[in-house]
C-alpha cells in the first residue's frame, strides 16, 4: 500500500538530483561493465592455465639409434619401476613425424629425412610431480649436468618451466582485475552514498517533519533506499545490456575462432547476468546503508 | 509568594504529564533544566514563560523525546519516558501534535497534502486522509485555502495549516513552542482562539510562549522557568509575578507599548536580583 508512496518520494528526488543521480548511476554503470568482461576473460584464462597444468607431460627421447629391445626395456622400467607415473604413451619416430609434419608441412618438407626420435610421453599423476619425475629418470651429476639411468635414453625434458609462467600470469591477471573492480566497488558505494546524501539533504524539512508526527524508521528509509537501489540496478540494467550488444556483435563471432572465448569453464551468459545485477543492486543497498546510518539520525 | 503552594492541590489529580526533579545537562556544561518537578493533568491548557534559553524548548524537547533528561524522570500517562524502546517513539509521538514558531511547512506541497502528509506517513489509509483532512480544515478555517501552497497564504494561516497538521490525529496532546511568535498581535488572537477550542474537546494544550498580552488576557496555568529551573506554577496566572522586583517593573513602566520586555540570562542578573533568588526559598 505504501509502495506507490514511496516511490513517488523516490522519484521525486531523483528529479530534484538530476546530476548527482546520473553520476551514482554511471558508476555502477561502470563497474558492472567492467566486472561483466573480466569475470569471463578471468575465468577463460584461469580455465586455460589450468589445461596446461594438467596437459604437463614428461617426454622421454630414446637414442636414435635405440632398438626395439631397448625400447621393451625402458617401457618396462617407466611403467613397472618408477613412481609418480599416471599413464605411458609410446610415440614412434614415424608418429612423431606425421604429427610435427601436420602443424609445420613446409619445414618438415624442407628437411626430407626424420629427425625425431621414438618418445615415450609420461602423464605424471601429479603436474607438481613432472620435476621429481625427471630427477627419476635423469638425475643430477655433481658437475650439474644430468645422466640418465638407462643408456638407450637420450634426453628427459618436461614443459615445467612454460607451465609457471602460465600459472603466474593469470594470477597477475586475476589479482590486478580483482584489484579494479574492487576500487570500482568502492567508488560505486561512495558515489550512490553521496547521491543519497544530497538527497537526505534536499528533503530534510520532509524528514523532519516525518519524524515529528511519528513516522516509524523504516517508514523515512525506504524512500532513500529505493532511490538508491533504483539508480544502481539502472546502472546495471544499462551496463548488462552494453554487454549483451557486445557479446552479440564481438564476441560470438570470434568465439568461432578462439578457443579460448568459448572455454567451457566461462559462465554461459545468463548466470553472469543475474550475477551483475545482483552486484549492482548489492553495491548500491550498501551506498545508500551508509548514508542512511551516518546521515539519517532517525 | 504563592509559586510552588498549588502544586500539592494537583498532586491528587491525575497527571497525563509529571516531571520528577528532571535536569537536563547538555554536552558543553549548559543547563537546559534544573531539577525540575511539575504535573499536568488531562485537560489542562498550561503556558511555559520565560526568557530565551530558560529551558522551555528542553522541555518541550523532552516531552517528544529527542533528547533524554540527563536525571530524574518524564512520565507521560504514566509511562517513563527514558524507559521506552526507541522502536516505540515514532509510535507515541503519534500521540502528540506539535505546532512550531517557524510553522514547518513543506514548501512545494499544497495545504490540504501537508496536512495529508502527516496521516500519509504514519500509515493512515486513502480513505482516513479523506474523511479526516477537510475536517481539520475546516476546523482551523481554512477550507477555501485547500489548494494553496505556503507561500500564498499569510503567517496565521500557515500556523492554522501548521496547528491543523499537528491536530489532524486528534491527539491527546498539543505542544505549541511559540506558535505566535512570528504573528502580529491580531492574528495571533485568533490562533490562540484555535488552541483554546482544541483545548476544549479535551486536548491538553502546552503552550510556550513570550506573548504577555496573550497569557495575562487568558488567565490560565502557568509555569515559569528561569535558567532551567521551574520558579513558579499558578493555576491562574499572569505573564509576570505580581510582587515584581525591581529592575523588572523599571523594565515594565519603561516598556510604553506593553510587549514583551526582553528578559536578561541568568548571568546579566543584578546582586539584588541575587540576593532574592537566594532567599527566595525562605520566604514563601
Amino acid at each position: 500500500m505504501h509502495i506507490g508512496f514511496f516511490l513517488r518520494e523516490a522519484l521525486r528526488s531523483m528529479r530534484r538530483n538530476p546530476i548527482p543521480s546520473f553520476a551514482a548511476m554511471a558508476s555502477v554503470l561502470v563497474t558492472v561493465l567492467v566486472l561483466g568482461v573480466f569475470i569471463p576473460v578471468v575465468q577463460a584464462t584461469t580455465g586455460a592455465a589450468n589445461d596446461v597444468r594438467g596437459r604437463v607431460l614428461v617426454d622421454v627421447f630414446m637414442k636414435n639409434d635405440a632398438t626395439a629391445a631397448d625400447n621393451a626395456r625402458v617401457k618396462n622400467l617407466l611403467e613397472n619401476d618408477t613412481a609418480h607415473v599416471k599413464r605411458v604413451e609410446f610415440v614412434s619416430k614415424a608418429k612423431a613425424y606425421e604429427q610435427e609434419r601436420k602443424r609445420n608441412p613446409e619445414a618438415y618438407s624442407l628437411l626430407g629425412s626424420n629427425p625425431l626420435p621414438d618418445t615415450y610421453r609420461i602423464t605424471p599423476d601429479d603436474a607438481a610431480n613432472a620435476g621429481k619425475l625427471r630427477d627419476a629418470l635423469a638425475p643430477k651429476t655433481a658437475t650439474g649436468g644430468r645422466t640418465v639411468i638407462d643408456p638407450a635414453i637420450d634426453e628427459v625434458k618436461n614443459q615445467k618451466n612454460e607451465t609457471t609462467k602460465i600459472v603466474t600470469a593469470t594470477r597477475v591477471i586475476k589479482l590486478t582485475m580483482a584489484l579494479l573492480a574492487l576500487l570500482l566497488i568502492l567508488a560505486s558505494i561512495l558515489l550512490i552514498s553521496n547521491t543519497i546524501r544530497l538527497s537526505m539533504f534536499s528533503r530534510r524539512r520532509e524528514v523532519e517533519v516525518m519524524k515529528l508526527v511519528g513516522a516509524t524508521d523504516w517508514f523515512i528509509r525506504w524512500p532513500f533506499m529505493i532511490e538508491g537501489v533504483f539508480l544502481g540496478a539502472l546502472g546495471g540494467v544499462v551496463a548488462i545490456a552494453l554487454l549483451a550488444i557486445g557479446k552479440l556483435v564481438f564476441v560470438d563471432p570470434l568465439s568461432r575462432d578462439f578457443a579460448l572465448i568459448s572455454a567451457p569453464e566461462t559462465m554461459s551468459f545468463a548466470p553472469l547476468v543475474v550475477l551483475l545485477l545482483a552486484a549492482s543492486v548489492a553495491v548500491s543497498a550498501a551506498g545508500s546503508g551508509l548514508s542512511l546510518r551516518r546521515f539519517l539520525r532517525v | 509568594m504563592p509559586r510552588i503552594s498549588t502544586l500539592s492541590a494537583r498532586q491528587s489529580g491525575e497527571g497525563v504529564i509529571e516531571f520528577r526533579h528532571v535536569s537536563k545537562v547538555y554536552e558543553g556544561g549548559d543547563v537546559g533544566l534544573d531539577d525540575a518537578s511539575f504535573q499536568i493533568v488531562r485537560g489542562d491548557f498550561v503556558f511555559l514563560v520565560g526568557s530565551t534559553g530558560s529551558g522551555k524548548s528542553t522541555l518541550m524537547k523532552l516531552l517528544i523525546k529527542e533528547i533524554d533528561p540527563t536525571s530524574g524522570a518524564v512520565v507521560v500517562a504514566g509511562k517513563d519516558l527514558a524507559a521506552m524502546d526507541r522502536k516505540r517513539v515514532p509510535l507515541y509521538r503519534r500521540n502528540i501534535g506539535v505546532v512550531f514558531q517557524d510553522f514547518k511547512l513543506l514548501p512545494n506541497r499544497t495545504v490540504y497534502d501537508n496536512v495529508a502528509y502527516a496521516l500519509q506517513v504514519t500509515g493512515g489509509s486513502r480513505r482516513e486522509i479523506r474523511e479526516k483532512v477537510p475536517d481539520v480544515l475546516r476546523l482551523t478555517g481554512l477550507a477555501t485555502k485547500l489548494h494553496n501552497y505556503p507561500d500564498q497564504l499569510s503567517g496565521g494561516e500557515q500556523q492554522r495549516v501548521s496547528v491543523a497538521r499537528a491536530f489532524v490525529n486528534h491527539p491527546p496532546l498539543l505542544l505549541a513552542d511559540e506558535p505566535t511568535g512570528n504573528l502580529d498581535p491580531e492574528t495571533s488572537i485568533g490562533i490562540m482562539q484555535l488552541l483554546h477550542r482544541i483545548n476544549k474537546a479535551g486536548t491538553t494544550v502546552v503552550v510556550a510562549t513570550h506573548d504577555s498580552h496573550m497569557v495575562d488576557r487568558m488567565q490560565r496555568r502557568v509555569l515559569e522557568l528561569q535558567g532551567g529551573r521551574l520558579i513558579r506554577d499558578e493555576v491562574s496566572g499572569s505573564y509576570r509575578q505580581v510582587d515584581q522586583n525591581t529592575a523588572e517593573f523599571e523594565a515594565l513602566l519603561r516598556s510604553d507599548d506593553g510587549m514583551p520586555i526582553p528578559r536578561r540570562a541568568p548571568t546579566q542578573r543584578s546582586e539584588q536580583e541575587l540576593f532574592d533568588d537566594a532567599f527566595r526559598d525562605d520566604d514563601g
